[in-house]
């Protein structure tokens, strides 16, 4: 219900004026509060040495949460009880987390603890991301929690420190962009496909200086695992933020998460986020419309996420782009994944499949690739790493591990994995992976490697398959 | 940090678009814990083959680069991650400023921190400079102006209190830890 004596508000407008400390002016940037502050080791040991040469202590720990994804290993402990670390840097990184933790009094979710996992991951299932917070992270992907109504958003080392001690961040109001989606999914098109959809449509750069509110009826269609997926790539749009009104699918997937409120004060706190979606008649700064009712599974061919076609489709022509830059940035694209322009993408030669990360990481995503896997034998060198050790044991529960396990796939530890290549799992030079991350820039999967981004069922169709295919063809009658 | 009001140095180019932020730094350098350094990691697997001999057809690597300190780039520079290593690799590679059509919104507010320079710049401005790799070029922070090959200036927006903080080598957080009561104010009313 919008009170009728203001103006109309977007979602994004209502979060951020409800945590304006001191309004901006042409001299000084809003001060911005920050609710949940959650940190991993790979962008946080700076500002705790910040922090240290300052003599600052981190000024609210009930609203900083931390856990190790990046360099974390993803095979069991040894027998000796020691982890299998890729190399002394990696292990280094996690010591020094853990020891700031200590030092500092922040609450470290880490190895070892059964509720450790990608942060992105682990945000929600604490519970501790809720709707119409604000939520940051030293990690771009952290535009994931906007599926739950919250204005999440990456920041960088410095300002991990200026959070840590002030609790706030110093902001110009970004611009709102929607993103409206009509029609509806087709059976076997995933929130992967959609996002790599309007990513095409929009390109890396579209939403730069933009937070993204998606709207529309196949938004309201998709889960919390969906919706999850959808906001984890919006800065792949150039959208530091992506956001989706809560509503009872957000409070059922939230009620009874350990951080939630309970009782008298969770019917208070539903009640109050329920007024958070945007108003009728308010004003976004741009609108992108989008008809996802012919969508198909997508994948991308190219070095960038805007670089994605239907899995049926055929690999563009640098011949048929008019601009001489995106023409001279498709054939350098082409090159380095070494296709060929005007060949189909169904069939390409697959070496590797990851399944996993904070975009495809979750108990929905494993029962996607499951479905594909089911009864039948990788081709191709397959990984599924579950999003966190609650993923891992919601799906060891329903038997999805066996699933992967006869067919031939490794069941790993939880941890950011091949997403981004840190820990040791990587790509050897010239191999082609599908997997179900979120970026396929040069190298980013291990130097040489080359990624195709589709979806968990995507990925499991191509590790069927030793080569790409088209998952639907598959899972009929499944 | 020390303040900065006026850049000259020749320019080098890369003129692709979408530089991001894994090609800026490679993940496999971001396991380190301090800043030190990161700049022999900086476009690591553009300037290096596996081996780890330089690429010589790439321009870091020819001898025209040597000593430039102004980077000017293709579309969309520093899309991808909020890897903070990123400036921290430009600059300890020698970069005081980077140019572009386009700079990502997280690099941006991360290399204003590092006192590397993000200049936006439109299309025409730009395009005259990617056409003169090595131009001798005169960035002023004060005026918000960068000379240009036909003897021209162009303007750049730039965000007032990064400006101010830049031009006055002071950094962000001392501002907020100067708001501890209105923070304060603002957590008792919530």
């Amino acid at each position: 219900m919008a009170d009728s004596t203001k103006q109309p508000r977007t979602l994004f407008e209502k979060v951020w004026d409800a945590h304006v400390v001191k309004a901006e002016t042409p001299d000084t940037p809003a001060i911005l509060y920050v609710d949940l502050h959650l940190m991993h080791e790979v962008t946080s040991p700076q500002a705790f040495s910040m922090l240290r040469e300052r003599g600052l202590k981190v000024r609210r720990l009930d609203r900083t949460l931390a856990t190790t994804d990046h360099s974390t290993p993803t095979l069991p402990r040894l027998p000796d009880g020691r982890y299998p670390w890729f190399d002394a840097q990696n292990e280094a990184q996690v010591a020094q987390i853990e020891k700031n933790a200590k030092e500092f009094g922040v609450e470290l979710h880490g190895l070892g603890d059964p509720q450790q996992g990608v942060v992105h991951v682990f945000g929600p299932e604490m519970g501790a991301t809720q709707p119409g917070m604000t939520v940051v992270c030293g990690d771009s992907h952290t535009a994931t929690h906007g599926a739950f109504g919250a204005l999440a958003f990456g920041i960088g080392t410095s300002e991990v420190g200026h959070v840590l001690a002030t609790q706030c961040l110093l902001q110009r109001k970004p611009k709102s962009l929607a993103i409206r989606v009509d029609g509806q999914l087709q059976p076997g098109v995933t929130a992967k496909d959609l996002i790599l959809a309007i990513i095409a449509q929009i390109g890396v750069g579209g939403g730069t200086g933009h937070v993204m509110e998606f709207i529309g009826p196949a938004v309201r269609a998709l889960t919390m695992e969906g919706r999850m997926t959808l906001c984890n790539m919006a800065i792949e749009g150039g959208a530091r933020a992506g956001l989706i009104a809560p509503d009872d699918t957000t409070f059922q997937w939230l009620a009874g998460k350990p951080r939630v409120p309970k009782g008298a004060a969770w019917d208070a706190a539903v009640a109050k986020w329920r007024q958070l979606p945007t108003d009728d008649g308010a004003k976004f700064d741009r609108e992108v419309r989008i008809d996802v009712s012919k969508l198909e599974p997508m994948i991308t061919f190219g070095t960038n996420p805007s670089q994605g076609i239907p899995v049926t489709g055929i690999v563009p022509d640098p011949v048929g782009e008019k601009d001489p830059a995106a023409r001279a940035t498709l054939e350098s694209a082409l090159k380095y994944m070494a296709l060929a322009p005007g060949k189909p993408i169904l069939g390409q030669k697959v070496d590797v499949v990851f399944v996993g990360s904070c975009t495809n990481g979750r108990i929905e995503d494993l029962r996607e690739a499951a479905k594909v896997m089911k009864g039948r034998k990788v081709k191709t060198r397959t990984l599924v790493v579950a999003g966190s050790h609650a993923v891992k044991k919601a799906a060891e529960a329903e038997g999805l591990d066996a699933v992967f396990r006869e067919a031939g796939a490794e069941w790993r530890e939880p941890g950011c994995s091949m997403c981004l290549a840190m820990n040791g799992d990587m790509l050897q030079p010239g191999q082609y992976c599908v997997s179900t991350s979120n970026r396929n820039f040069e190298g980013r999967q291990g130097p040489g490697g080359r990624t195709l981004l589709a979806s968990p069922a995507t990925a499991a169709a191509a590790a069927v398959s030793g080569a790409v295919a088209d998952p639907r063809r598959l899972t009929e009658g499944k | 940090m020390e303040p900065i009001r006026v850049i000259e140095s020749r320019t080098v180019v890369i003129p692709r678009e979408n530089i991001d932020t894994d090609q800026i730094i490679p993940g496999r350098f971001l396991k380190v814990t301090d800043k030190k350094g990161l700049g022999k990691g900086a476009f690591s697997d553009w300037r290096y083959d596996a081996d780890g001999k330089p690429r010589p057809d790439f321009i870091l690597n020819k001898p025209e680069a040597q000593g430039c300190t102004v980077l000017v780039a293709g579309d969309n520079f520093g899309c991808g991650s909020s890897r903070e290593h990123a400036p921290w690799a430009l600059t300890d590679y020698g970069f005081r400023a980077v140019i572009s059509t386009r700079i990502a919104d997280i690099f941006r507010n991360n290399a204003l921190k590092n006192g590397l320079l993000p200049i936006v710049l439109e299309p025409a401005a730009h395009a005259k400079l990617v056409a003169a790799p090595g131009f001798q070029i005169r960035i002023d922070l004060e005026s918000q102006t960068v000379t240009l090959p036909d003897g021209g200036t162009a303007k750049f927006p730039i965000e007032s209190f990064s400006r101010y903080c830049l031009m006055n080598g002071v950094d962000e957080l001392g501002f907020l830890l100067s708001q501890a009561d209105a923070i304060a104010a603002f957590e008792s009313r919530v």
